[in-house]
C-alpha cells in the first residue's frame, strides 16, 4: 500500500480554478472592457427602449398619485398598508444579496465573490432606489416628507426617535449611502483601466475624472485594502441591521402575525434568499448575451449561489413552520386565527389563502430541487426556480402585510383589499426603473470587478512559478 | 529635446507579479526610501516586501465611528429629553427606554465610519490627483491591465541616473526609462 497519492487523487482534491481555461490578466481586461467598449448593440437599444417606457409609466403613476392623493390606491380601513410596503420590503430585500456578496463573503474569504460582486452591488443600489420610492410616496403628502428628518423647524416638532418607522429612515438611507461608497471605492481601479484603454478623448476625460488619478501604486493599495476591509466590516452588521429594522416595523406592533420575535433573523434570511435569486435572474441572461464572460462567471458560481438559495430558502421555510407552531402553542386565539384562518383558511373565512399557498410553494418547496447537482448545473432550471423565488418573496411580504391587516381583532372591520391600477402600474414601473438602471450600468461601467478577479488568477500570486515548478501551491 | 525638464524618477517594467515582488525586496534591502511599485491589483505580501507597515486608516475610521455615535446621542437625547419630550405608548424618556434609541445610534456610527473611511483613503493616498509625472511614461498605461512597474524617485538620496539604471537592469527590470515631470 503506497502513501503517495496518484495524479487522479491529487486532481480530485484540488480546487477547481475560479476562472476557467487558464486565462491571463490581459485576457480578463480585454473581455470585461470589451462589453463597455464595443458599439452599443441593437438588443441593448431595444431593451432600454422597453424598460424606459415602463419606467416612465411608473413615474406617471407616481405623479398621478401625488397630484390626486393616496385615495387612488386601493387601500382602505383596515388595510392602511398594502402593495406600497409590500413593494418596499420586496425591493429592499433584493438589495441585501449584493451586500452579502460584497461584504460578508469578503470577510469569510470566499474568493468566488469577485466575479459577481460588482453587478450584485449595482443591483443593490438600484433595488434600494426602487424601494425608497414607496415609503416616500405612501406618506400621502410627499411635500411633508421632510418631517421625517430631525431638523429644527418653526413648529418645534421633532420626530419620535423610538419609532421603528424613523429607524427605517435612518437604516435605509445609511444603507444606500454606505453601499454607494463601497461600490465606488471598488470601481476606482477599474475606472482607471477604462481610462487607460479608451481612445476617445471625451471618455478618457470622464473615466479619468472618476478614476481620481489612480495609478496602481502599492503605497495606495495598502490603504485601499485596509479601507476595503473596513467597509466590508461596516457593511456586514449594517446589512443585518437594515432588514432587522424593516422587520421591526412589523414586529414592534401588536398585530397578530406581525408581533413575533422571530422576525429579524427570518427577514434577513429571506432578504438574502430573494436577493440571490435576483442576482441569478440578471446574471444568467447577461452571461448568455456576453459569452466571453463564461470563463469568469462559471457554472461553479451558479452552483454556489444555488446552494445559498437552497440554504436560505430552508431557513425561511423553518421560520414559516415555526410561526405556525408558535401560533398553535401560544394558545392565543388571535394569533391562531391569523395563521390558521386568515392565512391557512381552514374554515373558509380567509381572504388570501391563495397568496399563502403561492408563498409556501415558491419559497419553501421550489428551491429544494437545488439539493441535486443536476438541477444546480442546469441553467434553465436555475433560472425558473429563481423566478419562482422572486415571486414567492413578493408574496411573502404581501401575506404578512395583508392577511394580518385585513382580518384583525374586530370582525366588523374586516375588509378585503384589491390593488388599483395605479398601485399595479407603480410596481410595474419600478421594474422598468431597476432594469433601465442596470442596462445603463452594463453599458458604461465594467460589470466585473477586474482588479479583484485578477487577484484570484494563479499568476497574481507573487510566489507562483508557472509550468512544472516544484512549489505549486501557496 | 527638452532635457532641461525636471526628472521625476526612473522606472522599470517587470514581467510578472513574482518578478516585481523579488525586485521590491532587493530595492528595500538597498535602503531606498522614495520609491514605489505599481500593479493592476494589490500583490499579496508586497507591503512587507517594500518594508511598509500596517495602514493606520483604521484609526481614522474609529474616530469617525465615535463621532457618529456621539452625534446620534446628542441628536436623539436633546430633542427627546430636553426640547420636545414625547411620551409614546405611555413610556417615559428614562434610562429604561434607552434601547429604543440604539438603532439610530448604530446607523449613524456606521454612516460616519464609512465616510471617514473613504475620505481618509483619499487623504492618505493624496487622491484625486489627475496629473502625475508617471503618466508621462507611455508604457505605464499597461499598469491597469497587466503591467508591473517599479519606480525610484529622483528625490531619493541614493538616486543616480547611472547607478540606478544599472541596478534596475541588474534586478531584472526591462524598458528602464527616465521619467520627466
Amino acid at each position: 500500500m503506497s502513501s503517495v497519492p496518484t495524479t487522479e487523487q491529487i486532481a480530485a482534491i484540488q480546487k477547481v480554478p475560479l476562472v476557467t481555461n487558464d486565462r491571463s490578466l490581459s485576457w480578463l481586461t480585454d473581455k470585461v472592457s470589451s462589453v463597455v467598449e464595443e458599439r452599443t448593440p441593437f438588443w441593448w437599444w431595444v431593451s432600454f427602449f422597453v424598460t424606459s417606457i415602463i419606467a416612465v409609466f411608473g413615474l406617471f403613476c407616481i405623479g398621478y398619485q401625488i397630484s390626486t392623493g393616496v385615495g387612488v390606491w386601493g387601500e382602505n380601513h383596515p388595510n392602511g398598508w398594502a402593495w406600497d410596503i409590500t413593494n418596499f420590503v420586496f425591493w429592499i430585500g433584493i438589495g441585501h444579496a449584493g451586500t452579502l456578496i460584497s461584504a460578508i463573503l469578503f470577510l469569510t474569504r470566499q474568493k468566488w465573490r469577485t466575479a459577481v460582486n460588482r453587478s450584485a452591488e449595482a443591483m443593490t443600489l438600484f433595488a434600494v432606489v426602487c424601494a425608497g420610492i414607496f415609503p416616500g410616496i405612501h406618506v400621502g403628502r410627499v411635500w411633508m416628507a421632510w418631517f421625517l428628518a430631525p431638523i429644527p423647524n418653526s413648529n418645534g416638532i421633532w420626530p419620535n426617535f423610538r419609532s421603528p418607522l424613523l429607524w427605517d429612515v435612518f437604516a435605509v438611507s445609511t444603507y444606500f449611502t454606505v453601499s454607494v461608497l463601497f461600490w465606488y471605492t471598488g470601481l476606482v481601479p477599474d475606472l482607471a483601466t477604462l481610462r487607460d484603454r479608451t481612445t476617445s478623448r471625451f471618455k478618457k476625460f470622464i473615466y479619468g475624472v472618476f478614476a481620481l488619478g489612480w495609478r496602481g501604486s502599492n503605497r495606495h493599495w495598502r490603504h485601499y485594502e485596509m479601507a476595503y476591509l473596513l467597509l466590508a466590516g461596516l457593511s456586514t452588521p449594517l446589512v443585518l441591521s437594515v432588514h432587522s429594522v424593516v422587520s421591526f416595523d412589523f414586529a414592534t406592533s401588536i398585530l397578530p402575525g406581525w408581533h413575533t420575535t422571530i422576525f429579524p433573523p427570518y427577514f434577513v434570511a429571506g432578504a438574502i434568499f430573494g436577493g440571490f435569486a435576483m442576482v441569478l435572474t440578471i446574471l444568467l441572461p447577461a452571461r448568455l448575451i456576453y459569452p466571453q464572460l463564461k470563463d469568469v462567471i462559471t457554472l461553479q458560481h451558479v452552483d454556489k449561489m444555488a446552494k445559498i438559495i437552497c440554504l436560505t430558502g430552508s431557513i425561511v421555510g423553518y421560520a414559516y413552520l415555526m410561526e405556525l407552531f408558535i401560533a398553535w402553542y401560544s394558545t392565543n386565539s388571535f394569533e391562531k386565527f391569523t395563521f390558521f384562518h386568515a392565512r391557512f383558511n381552514w374554515d373558509g373565512s380567509g381572504y388570501y389563502q391563495w397568496a399563502y399557498g403561492c408563498m409556501m410553494f415558491c419559497n419553501v418547496i421550489s428551491p429544494q430541487v437545488f439539493w441535486f447537482k443536476k438541477c444546480r448545473n442546469n441553467l434553465i432550471v436555475v433560472f425558473i426556480i429563481c423566478n419562482f423565488v422572486n415571486a414567492g418573496m413578493w408574496f411573502e411580504r404581501f401575506v404578512i402585510i395583508c392577511t394580518s391587516l385585513s382580518q384583525d381583532y374586530l370582525p366588523s372591520s374586516w375588509h378585503i383589499y384589491h390593488p388599483s391600477w395605479v398601485e399595479q402600474g407603480t410596481f410595474f414601473g419600478t421594474f422598468g426603473i431597476f432594469l433601465s438602471l442596470f442596462l445603463l450600468f452594463m453599458r458604461f461601467l465594467p460589470m466585473i470587478a477586474m482588479s479583484e478577479v485578477k487577484i484570484v488568477l494563479p499568476e497574481a500570486d507573487p510566489h507562483h512559478h508557472p509550468h512544472g515548478s516544484e512549489e505549486a501551491h501557496h | 529635446m527638452a532635457d532641461n525638464r525636471k526628472i521625476y524618477g526612473m522606472g522599470a517594467e517587470f514581467p510578472s507579479a513574482t518578478a516585481l515582488f523579488q525586485a521590491a525586496e532587493k530595492i528595500r534591502d538597498k535602503g531606498f526610501k522614495k520609491w514605489d511599485v505599481h500593479s493592476p491589483f494589490p500583490i499579496h505580501g508586497m507591503d512587507a516586501a517594500m518594508g511598509l507597515g500596517k495602514s493606520w486608516l483604521s484609526a481614522v475610521v474609529l474616530c469617525g465611528g465615535i463621532t457618529g455615535l456621539l452625534t446620534a446621542v446628542v441628536l436623539e437625547f436633546y430633542p427627546s429629553v430636553i426640547e420636545y419630550k414625547l411620551v409614546v405608548h405611555g413610556k417615559p424618556v428614562s434610562f429604561a427606554t434607552v434601547p429604543a434609541f440604539f438603532p439610530i445610534m448604530f446607523e449613524l456610527t456606521v454612516l460616519c465610519s464609512a465616510f471617514a473611511c473613504v475620505f481618509a483613503l483619499l487623504v492618505f493616498n493624496q487622491l484625486p490627483k489627475w496629473y502625475h509625472p508617471i503618466f508621462n511614461w507611455d508604457r505605464f498605461a499597461k499598469v491597469s491591465d497587466n503591467g508591473f512597474f517599479l519606480v525610484i524617485e529622483a528625490r531619493d538620496p541614493q538616486f543616480s541616473e547611472i547607478k540606478t539604471r544599472a541596478l534596475l537592469e541588474e534586478i531584472g527590470g526591462a524598458h528602464v526609462t527616465l521619467v520627466h515631470d
